[in-house]
């Protein structure tokens, strides 16, 4: 073989050798330090640093900031951690370096004021941003939606109709803002009010895990509803027959129902002993608040399914 | 041995950015260099001689054929550092002295410290370059350069060099000394390959020369080979200023310039103009048999005008060396 | 290694002094002690954060812009000029004119990162009056710094040995700008889907990886640096030097010279 044939055989094989061997050494380097994105963020924890850090690429930054706190958020939530101790810094550092970016206000009305293990457990954080959002942006009325929805969730009904009120002031408001605003005026917890809420999460949102929140919520809402309506007609046979019903099937022939009313899922409720209506599977419905057995305690972290 | 044996070697480049077009540079190329000889590579503009030079130096690649240099394969690493190299137009690390440059070559050639030492001196006096100490490469003119680069070719004391276009660049001086530099080292028997255009030049200095024109080789051979296509004349010149009428029966066409006279005349009437110019007791200064300049040969050759004429000093006779 | 290779590098470094490279150390000394006597006049607290992370930034941002732009034109500028003709037709191989320049210019920039480091530490030393023993980690963050180096000048030759100066350049600024961000390219592959997953887990993989490189905030924040982390760390640089050097002198092995 000539020398160049040689050194070309050498350099191929060394080049293959090498290439292998650097991605098994990152391989090795990922184990050592997983989180590391994230990491920083705990150094430059203030925002205004971030943005004078940033050297006038605000933009591109933001998007960077975006990309690691939505993959913070999947990575945490994927290992089942209790707390989101980042999440709120990581918003407010993405919301400072861009104020018109749409997506993390609606991520933060959505995780940022729940408590863990479905949250940040931050609301006073989550009104803030919001707030801070509408200066911004004072005529996107989604950010009116996004805050009312946070005062919704922390059942402060008069704050909520007064902020869906407002948005539906603004030009090209959706309409549905103004019945929001009639009905947390009414102070209606009620599930069509709920429901309403959820469906609008989630039809105006594109990030699968506000999505996938929102659809969680509205099974378990589903179940939430179909329980109170059974409970009640567990209660109106009672006060018929003087008994309560034997099983799901007399219930429902006294109720004139077509059939045994079916959970989400498609598995029929069940009846207890003790005249409780039952879902079959409540782990499969993380906000579920009825139709659980007496003691019954969510799994130890909920996670969003389909 | 043969310094050089050239096997097909053939460059095809392939121009063009996006869409390569081949383009033929070098035709399959046989050719053979002995050991001690100064061959000339002669061809017009865009011959292929360089190409022949850079394909030997392995600084491209053959389409196909491949050499032998001083008996080994050409591509043999160790072959180089008993070779040196001019390349046309030479450039270097404009950033160093001309001290620093060889002293940097001569590492990369592998000639000891002490050896460097005085050895640089030598060859920079050797191409006339003596008062150069401390001035960066970047302040030297275009013939200071091709100096440079004939001292690094030699440095190494190489068994053979390559010479692409010696002369150019160089004024009448240095081209005097570049041919007086080429003759030494014939006579130290080292083997010289020089290409050029400038046929005064392959005709004072080689023993044997090629001639390439389109990348196909024309015709190889010493040069009185090529152009000792005796017509059978001789140039007689005497002194005078008159024709004998004795040598006016021989020839014809014949010169008065100043008190010397040139005629030309038929080889078999030699002895007779000589017997008519001792009649008249004039002075014969030289007969010398005519032949062809290789220029009249490249250009019938070649059936191109050269371009070259101009810097073209070749005399009428090949002879004219008294 | 031959001693071709120890004359080829010498021989670029004495060409990167003549162009006056180190020259940058002034701007540097510059941008240093007017940091450190600002930051000592207007803040208390954090003048040993902002000592040491401006000045670990500016080196690797010195170092990496000197990197690419001589590392560019240390092999097409050659071919360009036609220098390599008298080079080339000496008994130096190719592989050797590659692997030589490429500590010539390893060279340069680790006497010129010496330079800088000893100015940090004058700084440090201004500012907070004494060392402490965490400060014995910047070791390690400039040692992490010239490995960065490293990378970078083997990908600058890999793409001097087959593109013109100005493409090398955006090529591997390019490079150095994703490779910094490597973790995020990394953490996007996570969250994509599909082909976009598979390109960028490739893509991540492959990019020089310049986030693990970067110890620069935790170092400032006198954060220790695990044994396992440097050694990792060294394999990954010298790997990912050698693979993008087998490159360069795969293609400058075959390339025709202009
Ligand atoms: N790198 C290249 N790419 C494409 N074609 C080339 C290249 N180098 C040379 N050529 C072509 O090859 C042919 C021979 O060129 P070469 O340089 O060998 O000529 P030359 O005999 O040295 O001419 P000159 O007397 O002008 O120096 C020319 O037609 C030229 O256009
Ligand atoms: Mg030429």
């Amino acid at each position: 073989m000539s020398s160049r044939g040689r050194t070309t055989v050498l350099a191929a094989s060394s080049l293959l050798v090498s290439i292998t061997a650097s991605v098994l050494s990152l391989r090795h380097i990922d184990q050592l330090h997983p989180t590391s994105p994230v990491e920083d963020v705990l150094y430059i924890g203030s925002p205004k640093m971030v943005k004078r850090a940033s050297f006038g690429f605000d933009g591109l930054m933001a998007c960077m900031y975006w990309t690691r706190t939505v993959q913070y958020f999947g990575h945490r939530h994927l290992n089942g951690e209790m707390s989101y101790n980042e999440l709120a810094p990581l918003l407010e550092i993405t919301t400072a370096l861009d104020p018109n970016m749409m997506a993390p206000y609606q991520f933060g009305a959505s995780f940022l004021a729940p408590a863990p293990p479905n949250g940040a457990g931050e609301p006073d954080r989550a009104i803030r941003l919001m707030q801070y959002g509408i200066e911004h942006n004072p005529n996107d009325w989604h950010l009116y939606y996004n805050l009312g929805f946070v005062y919704y969730t922390l059942k402060d009904y008069k704050q909520a109709s007064a902020t869906f009120a407002r948005g539906s002031r603004v030009p090209n408001a959706h309409p549905f803002l103004k019945i929001l605003a009639a009905r947390m005026a009414e102070h209606t917890g009620d599930y069509s009010t709920a429901r309403m809420l959820w469906s609008a999460t989630f039809e105006t949102s594109q990030d699968s895990h506000i999505r996938l929140n929102a659809i969680a919520h509205l099974r378990s809402l589903q179940v939430d509803e179909d329980v109170t309506n059974l409970q009640a007609a567990v209660t109106r046979f009672g006060e018929r027959a003087g008994r309560l019903p034997s099983s799901m099937e007399e219930l429902t022939a006294a109720e004139h129902l077509p059939g045994i009313p079916i959970d989400p899922d498609g598995k029929p409720y069940e009846l207890s002993p003790e005249g409780r209506i039952l879902v079959q599977n409540p782990d499969n419905f993380i906000f579920v608040t009825k139709g659980t057995p007496p003691g019954y305690k969510p799994p130890a972290f909920g996670r969003l399914r389909k | 041995m043969a310094a050089i044996e050239i096997l097909g070697l053939e460059k095809t480049y392939m121009v063009g950015f996006w869409r390569k077009r081949p383009k033929r540079a070098l035709e399959p190329l046989h050719l053979t260099v002995d050991e001690g000889e100064i061959f000339g590579f002669l061809g017009p503009n865009g011959a292929g001689k360089t190409t022949t030079l850079k394909l030997l130096m392995g600084l491209v690649f053959p389409t196909a054929g491949s050499a032998r240099i001083l008996g080994r394969e050409w591509t043999d690493p160790q072959i180089k550092a008993q070779i040196g190299f001019l390349p046309e137009q030479p450039y270097f690390y404009d950033y160093l002295t001309a001290h620093e440059l060889l002293d940097y070559y001569g590492q990369l050639s592998g000639v000891s410290a002490p050896d460097r030492r005085h050895r640089i001196p030598e060859v920079l006096s050797h191409v006339g370059l003596t008062d150069v100490k401390g001035i960066q490469l970047r302040k030297f003119s275009k013939g200071m350069l091709q100096r440079v680069g004939i001292a690094q070719a030699i440095l190494h004391n190489p068994r053979l060099v390559f010479f692409d276009e010696p002369m150019s660049g160089l004024d009448p001086l240095g081209r005097r000394e570049v041919r007086d530099l080429m003759e030494q080292l014939k006579r130290e028997g080292k083997t010289v390959f020089f290409s050029t255009h400038i046929l005064s030049d392959a005709e004072a200095l080689c023993d044997r020369v090629a001639i390439i024109h389109k990348g196909m080789l024309r015709s190889v051979g010493a040069i009185e080979e090529l152009t000792s296509t005796v017509q059978g004349k001789v140039e007689v010149v005497w002194q005078g200023t008159n024709v004998p009428a004795g040598v006016r029966v021989l020839s014809a066409d014949c010169h008065v310039t100043g008190d010397t006279v040139r005629g030309i005349i038929n080889e078999n009437q030699q002895d007779a103009a000589i017997d008519a110019l001792r009649r008249e007791r004039m002075r014969l200064v030289s007969i010398t048999p005519l032949r062809t300049s290789l220029e009249t040969y490249f250009v019938e050759k070649l059936q191109v005008r050269c371009e070259s004429t101009s810097e073209n000093t070749v005399g009428a006779a090949a002879g004219t060396r008294v | 290694m031959s001693a071709r290779i120890l004359h080829i590098a010498k021989n670029t470094f004495r060409e990167a002094v003549r162009d006056r490279v180190l020259y940058n150390l002034i701007a540097f000394a510059l941008l240093l002690s007017g940091a450190a006597i600002l930051v000592s006049q207007i803040s208390i607290d954090i003048e040993r954060l902002v000592v040491v992370n401006l000045g670990l930034t500016a080196i690797s941002l010195f170092g990496v812009l000197i990197a690419i732009f001589i590392g560019i034109g240390l092999v097409s500028k050659e071919i360009e000029k036609r220098t390599l003709y008298t080079v080339l037709s000496r008994p130096v191989r190719r592989w050797e004119f590659i692997v030589g320049k490429f500590f010539g210019l390893a060279g340069t920039l680790v006497v010129n990162t010496l330079f800088m480091a000893i100015g940090v530490f004058g700084a440090l030393l201004y500012v907070a009056h004494r060392f402490s023993r965490p400060d014995a980690w910047i070791f390690v963050a400039l040692y992490f710094i010239i490995l960065e180096f490293l990378i970078i000048c083997s990908l600058s030759l890999l793409f001097s040995s087959f593109s013109s100066p100005l493409l090398s350049a955006v090529f591997a600024f390019s490079l150095f700008v994703i490779g910094s961000f490597a973790n995020d390219l990394r953490g996007f592959a996570g969250v994509a889907h599909g082909f976009t997953r598979w390109f960028a887990t490739a893509a991540a993989y492959l990019v020089p990886n310049f986030s693990t490189l970067n110890v620069i905030s935790a170092v400032a924040h006198q954060q220790p640096l695990g044994a396992h982390l440097i050694l990792q760390n060294t394999l990954y640089a010298l790997f990912y030097t050698v693979a993008a050097m087998s490159g360069a002198v795969l293609i400058f092995e075959r390339r025709n010279l202009k």
